[in-house]
């Protein structure tokens, strides 16, 4: 089985049809399942949010079959997942997408989780020491992607099981938890 | 009741088969054929009446249901045609034309072709046939053709050219030499009236005579162009014999320019050009049905499919004069769909329209397209249009058609990279979205997966 790092590829990531937009719809419906699936499953393991078009991303060739996906083929897998909420596109042009293989309800509930597993019911912490506190070490809400972690704060601030504030130094900002 | 006419034969498509030299040269629709003696012999009604060099044919209509068959009068066994008389009775009935056959002992037409000796027929008694013309076609103009064939006797051409048969009638026979119609007798004396009138009667002459002189060369001209094409028959005879007799001393080389001359011949290869007039409105039917008949040599050649533009540059080069237009070949090859033929016009999604024999089946050839998409090189690797092609044995470009067809049935994938444009066997029915590791010990994706890691 073909590896990508220490991730295990599936069988039909040697197909080179699977590296060619389909044409067919059936057909195309298909590719896009499974090419979502994939990406999804790459980006959840590796710890990766953003996909940026206009480089190099492992998972988009295949060197032992020497394909590669076109542009107008990741942009349409990327859509994809964006029209299934599991993505979004970060600029107008298309270029850079943010994946997110937990949704931000799903980071939510985490955060959530978090504070209570570590007793931080009415602590107060900031933004970073939330994605790179000692805290977080080992659970999955550590080396998080800052945008999605402010989104999901902002959602259960939303809710009233938190407060957002502008710390004193210029750069952090604080969370007050009133879970 | 018994025909009273000859049995002509017809092509699968309907057309009739022409005799050696046998070139048609008018046509007339919704025509009733009536002998003189309709209590033992069947009227034939409403059929088709085509005017040749050598003979008068009849074709029963498509949606007739009598049980005669096509027939035929030989030109040779009819001794006498009326001329059409107007008369007030004649404006409201359908023109009539009206001629004398020579009848042998049974009462039935007499064929100088079957009767080997010809004292048994002839001087026997004549019957009175009249053909009533029903249709929209021009009977003046048949007439005048009917004249004409019938004057000119080409049945008793001899083939090998020079005929010698300077016939008592002269024109249009093969003889070129210019024997005027009207000898002269030493000069006569042009004086007074007698010699004006005289004089005039001489231009006359000497005009018609040019006329005619005119005419033969065009007839001459028409005559060899028949010896051309019997010359190209003979070679091509000459060829097939020639072929079949040689044993394997025959270099590769020879076989090739063998098969050249071949097809060269085979585009000369006909002799009666349906022309728009000698067929008229019916121009296209018959065009058809000529195009049908054509197109079964090529198509067995092409593998069972041939584009249609490759179809028509083949007819207009064996048609030689009177070509076609691109029009007219769709009009004909659209009207295909009313007439039992057995070719018929297909329009691919891409566009592409192809000739192909309606016993083609898209079935088998996805079958064997599966067949070769499934072996151990083809999973690795796909297939090409080249392949297909030389596995189904017709050409890239319709091959390409196949695949594609195939492919949007969802037989086939396509893999587009630098290599080129490349087809597979579509795995993506067999893979499960919400079980993508996992494969099937049997099916399509197994087989898949043990061709590409036995190669490493």
């Amino acid at each position: 089985m073909q590896k990508l790092g220490d991730f295990k590829l599936p069988h039909f990531f040697n197909y080179p049809p699977y590296f060619t937009l389909q044409p067919v719809r059936e057909t195309r419906e298909k590719q896009i399942q499974l090419w979502k699936e994939l990406i999804l499953d790459y980006c959840r393991t590796q710890k990766i949010f953003v996909i940026r078009l206009e480089e190099e991303f492992p998972l988009f060739s295949n060197s032992v079959i020497e394909r590669t996906l076109s542009h107008e083929a990741r942009e349409a897998f990327l859509s994809a997942l964006v029209a299934e909420g599991r993505a979004e596109w970060l600029d107008k042009g298309r270029r850079n997408c943010l994946i997110l293989w937990h949704r931000i309800q799903e980071w939510a509930d985490i955060i959530v989780n978090f504070v209570k597993d570590n007793g931080f019911e009415d602590s107060v912490m900031t933004v970073e020491e939330i994605r790179l506190g000692i805290e977080s070490r080992g659970t999955e809400l550590q080396g998080i992607d800052r945008t999605i972690l402010v989104r999901a704060l902002k959602l259960l601030e939303h809710k009233g099981k938190l407060a957002i504030f502008k710390g004193t130094s210029t750069d952090d900002e604080g969370v007050k938890f009133s879970v | 009741m018994s025909n009273f006419f000859s049995k002509a034969e017809v092509t699968s498509s309907g057309r009739p088969v022409l005799l050696r030299n046998e070139v048609e040269c008018h046509l007339l629709s919704a025509v009733d054929l009536e002998p003189e003696d309709h209590r033992h012999f069947s009227l034939l009604k409403s059929g088709l009446l085509i005017l040749t060099t050598h003979r008068l044919i009849w074709l029963p209509s498509s949606s007739a249901s009598t049980p005669i068959s096509a027939s035929a009068i030989p030109l040779a066994a009819i001794s006498h045609i009326f001329s059409s008389k107007k008369s007030l009775k004649s404006v409201f009935h359908s023109p009539r034309i009206r001629f004398q056959v020579l009848v042998s002992s049974d009462g039935r037409v007499f064929d100088p072709g079957s009767e080997s000796g010809s004292s048994s027929g002839s001087g026997s008694r004549s019957v009175v046939v009249t053909a009533v013309i029903r249709g929209k076609g021009d009977c003046d103009g048949f007439l005048v053709k009917f004249w004409d064939s019938w004057r000119a006797r080409a049945w008793e051409a001899i083939e090998t050219s020079d005929s010698g048969s300077a016939s008592a009638s002269g024109s249009g026979a093969a003889t070129g030499t210019g024997g005027g119609l009207y000898s002269s007798d030493g000069s006569v004396r042009m004086v007074g009236v007698a010699g004006i009138l005289r004089k005039e009667q001489e231009m006359w002459e000497s005009t018609d005579k040019s006329l005619q002189d005119a005419f033969q060369d065009l007839n001459a001209l028409m005559s060899k162009a028949k010896e051309m094409v019997m010359l190209a028959e003979k070679m091509r005879q000459k060829l097939l014999s020639g072929t079949s007799s040689q044993t394997s001393g025959t270099n590769d080389e020879d076989m090739g320019s063998k098969e050249e001359m071949q097809d060269w011949l085979l585009s000369v290869g006909i002799i009666s050009p349906v022309t728009k007039e000698s067929a008229g409105a019916l121009y296209h039917q018959q065009l058809s049905r000529q195009l049908a008949d054509f197109v079964r040599i090529p198509l067995e050649r092409a593998g069972g499919m041939i584009n249609l533009i490759d179809a028509y540059c083949l007819f207009n080069r064996a048609r030689g004069t009177e070509l076609i237009s691109p029009d007219d070949m769709l009009q004909v090859c659209s009207l295909w769909e009313k007439f039992d033929v057995p070719v018929m016009l297909r329009k691919f999604d891409s566009g592409v329209m192809v000739i192909q024999n309606k016993s083609h089946s898209d079935e088998e050839v996805f079958a064997r397209i599966k067949s070769l998409v499934t072996k151990p090189e083809a999973l690795l690797t796909g297939i090409s249009p080249t392949d297909a092609a030389m596995t189904l044995g017709i050409a890239p470009a319709m091959a390409k058609e196949h695949l594609l067809t195939a492919e949007i049935k969802g037989l086939l994938c396509r893999d587009i990279s630098p290599d080129g444009f490349r087809f597979y066997i579509n795995l993506f029915p067999e893979i499960d979205p919400c079980n993508m590791y996992f494969v099937k010990n049997y099916g399509i994706c197994s087989t898949w997966i043990k061709a590409v890691s036995t190669t490493g």
